[in-house]
């Protein structure tokens, strides 16, 4: 329920959102407030639904390329990974090694890019301006990488049935092997920066401390459960793609707290540099796009591809009645389960660690309303 | 007690890390482009909206109206016309108009022309004060974009081709001759 004002009681129910600068976007947080404690926080979602899934049972599989990027624009290859996959899997498409490389190489590029938006936005709410203009910096540098090879800046629209819409070519190679090492360099200065800093280790330790148990009853994933102490991550559970011949750890911390879903991601970020560097190393040769039927026909049958985006785990799961369009595309989105948990943990804190719990969530709204 | 002094401490440490990191970046070269006087280099890959591809010999567009695109857009933002000359094969592209409001650079249609006829446009300033500046004719696009290139642009031209060259007397008359020899 929606908390209501009531005159008889000496509380404030409080609107937090929908344009609220420290929500990202249009998540309105209704707000029982005893003075500056929160009694009860109410998230109230839906003012960016668009109706992904639908478009995505009256339109082709290829006409849907361009939808996953506008559910999630801080990893948008991410969300057309698992798209591809799925409709791979129905349709019985083999995908060329090379191709399969380069999904990776470039998702986990935009995996980086997208914990660097979060590294950014995290700490702009929590009142430090500087960081973010660092971080954007370094993002800058993926995102030209990625336009480069995929034409665009955040929509990329790259991943296609049975391989990828174009190859990588030597700049784009040569730009991210410069991009690994200064990135090991700029991982230093943020924790000079930020990890180490008194205010922010005051504010965010400690804070929202999400236990074990929560995240499971919530179905929370990604940097949330494994800063929680739960090392689930799609890539080792349910290996996919190449990422079973690639070597990485899943970074994890116990706290549960703000500062460890933190360390968690700026670990991850240290990962994920990792894999692009092996991916480089092992990139075989060959083609990117493997000899599609025009019409793919999906099915009959049904698909199920779940893959860690950069939130979680993010499912698709299609049924096909063996014409070219989805009968039924249902669509898991990581921040949805991530939110739900917030009115769990958020009683009883102050107004001003509602704001740290929910930027350590890395919430996306549209993939929430999608 | 000595605990307290040494939080205090170790508290103001970090932030003096901070502040050294923050003084070392603010003697750090500029990164970022003052836009409207400086503008970055644009990727030759970048993916605007669509236009048509000018033929330099000729000044034509290579579209040959098999309407792929349009059935390739999944939100149904091109449509176009053709008509075929008096004595032509192929069809001509007379109109081509994208709703841009609708489109969301997906790509398709370049991507599935089968003779190549589209290509992306680098432009980005796309800013406008009405919705109807969003509809784009491409062909008068194809027009302007070809008369900057100092070409006459013959887009939409439905003379009838110019007469082939004449073949060679004897297949010419082959026909006949063997239609005479028979009767």
């Amino acid at each position: 329920m929606i908390p209501r004002p009531d005159p008889s009681q000496e509380t404030l129910v409080l609107n937090m959102g929908p344009q609220h600068p420290s929500t990202h976007g249009v998540l309105r947080v209704v707000l029982r407030l005893d003075g500056e404690y929160v009694l009860e926080a109410h998230p109230v979602i839906g003012y960016g639904h668009r109706m992904h899934e639908l478009m995505g049972e009256v339109r082709t599989s290829s006409g849907f390329y361009a939808n996953v990027g506008r559910m999630d624009y801080g990893g948008a290859l991410s969300f057309g990974h698992g798209h591809v996959l799925a409709v791979e899997k129905l349709a019985g498409i083999e995908v060329p090694p090379r191709a399969e490389y380069i999904r990776v190489i470039t998702t986990e590029m935009n995996r980086i890019a997208s914990h660097l938006l979060w590294f950014g936005a995290f700490l702009l709410d929590l009142g430090a301006f500087t960081p973010i203009l660092y971080s954007f910096d370094d993002r800058e540098f993926i995102l030209d990488l990625l336009e480069h090879v995929t034409g665009a800046r955040l929509t990329f629209s790259y991943h296609r049935i049975g391989g990828v819409a174009r190859d990588l070519d030597d700049k784009f190679i040569e730009g991210t092997r410069v991009f690994l090492r200064r990135m090991r360099e700029r991982l230093d200065v943020y924790d000079k920066l930020v990890t180490g800093n008194v205010i922010f280790r005051k504010r965010a330790e400690g804070v929202g401390v999400i236990d074990k148990d929560t995240v499971l009853k919530y179905g929370a994933t990604g940097p949330v459960a494994r800063g929680s102490g739960l090392a689930y991550d799609i890539r080792r559970v349910e290996p996919y793609s190449v990422y079973p011949d690639l070597e990485f750890e899943i970074p994890t911390a116990t706290e549960g707290d703000s500062f460890a879903r933190y360390r968690v991601r700026l670990a991850e970020i240290e990962q994920c540099l990792r894999i692009v560097e092996q991916a480089l190393d092992r990139l075989p040769d060959g083609p990117v796009q493997a000899k599609v039927p025009k019409k793919v026909k999906l099915g009959p049958g049904d698909a199920y591809q779940a893959v860690e985006a950069a939130r979680g785990e993010l499912d698709y799961y299609l049924v096909g009645d063996g014409s070219d369009v989805p009968y039924r595309m249902k669509i898991r989105p990581p921040s949805f389960s991530n939110l739900s948990l917030l009115g769990e943990v958020c009683q009883g804190v102050l107004l001003s660690d509602l704001v740290t719990i929910m930027g350590s969530l890395d919430l996306v709204i549209p993939e929430i309303d999608r | 007690m000595i605990r307290y002094f040494q939080e205090i401490f170790s508290g103001l440490w970090s932030l003096l890390v901070g502040m050294r990191l923050t003084a070392r970046m603010a003697v750090a070269p500029t990164i970022t482009t003052h836009y409207p006087f400086d503008t970055l280099e644009i990727t030759p890959n970048f993916r605007g909206h669509i236009d048509l591809v000018i033929n330099p010999k000729t000044a034509r567009d290579k579209c040959i109206v098999c309407m792929m695109c349009q059935r390739a857009c999944p939100s149904g933002c091109i449509s176009l016309k053709g008509e075929k000359p008096e004595g032509a094969k192929k069809k001509v592209l007379t109109e081509y108009h994208l709703d841009f409001t609708k489109c969301s650079l997906c790509g398709n249609c370049v991507e599935t022309c089968p003779v190549n006829a589209l290509e992306y446009s680098r432009d980005y300033q796309l800013a406008g004060f009405s919705r109807h500046e969003f509809h784009f004719d491409l062909v008068d696009r194809f027009r302007q974009r070809a008369r900057e290139q100092g070409l006459d642009p013959k887009v939409g031209d439905l003379t009838p081709p110019p007469p082939k060259p004449p073949k060679p007397a004897a297949t010419e008359t082959a026909p006949d001759a063997s239609g005479s020899t028979d009767g």
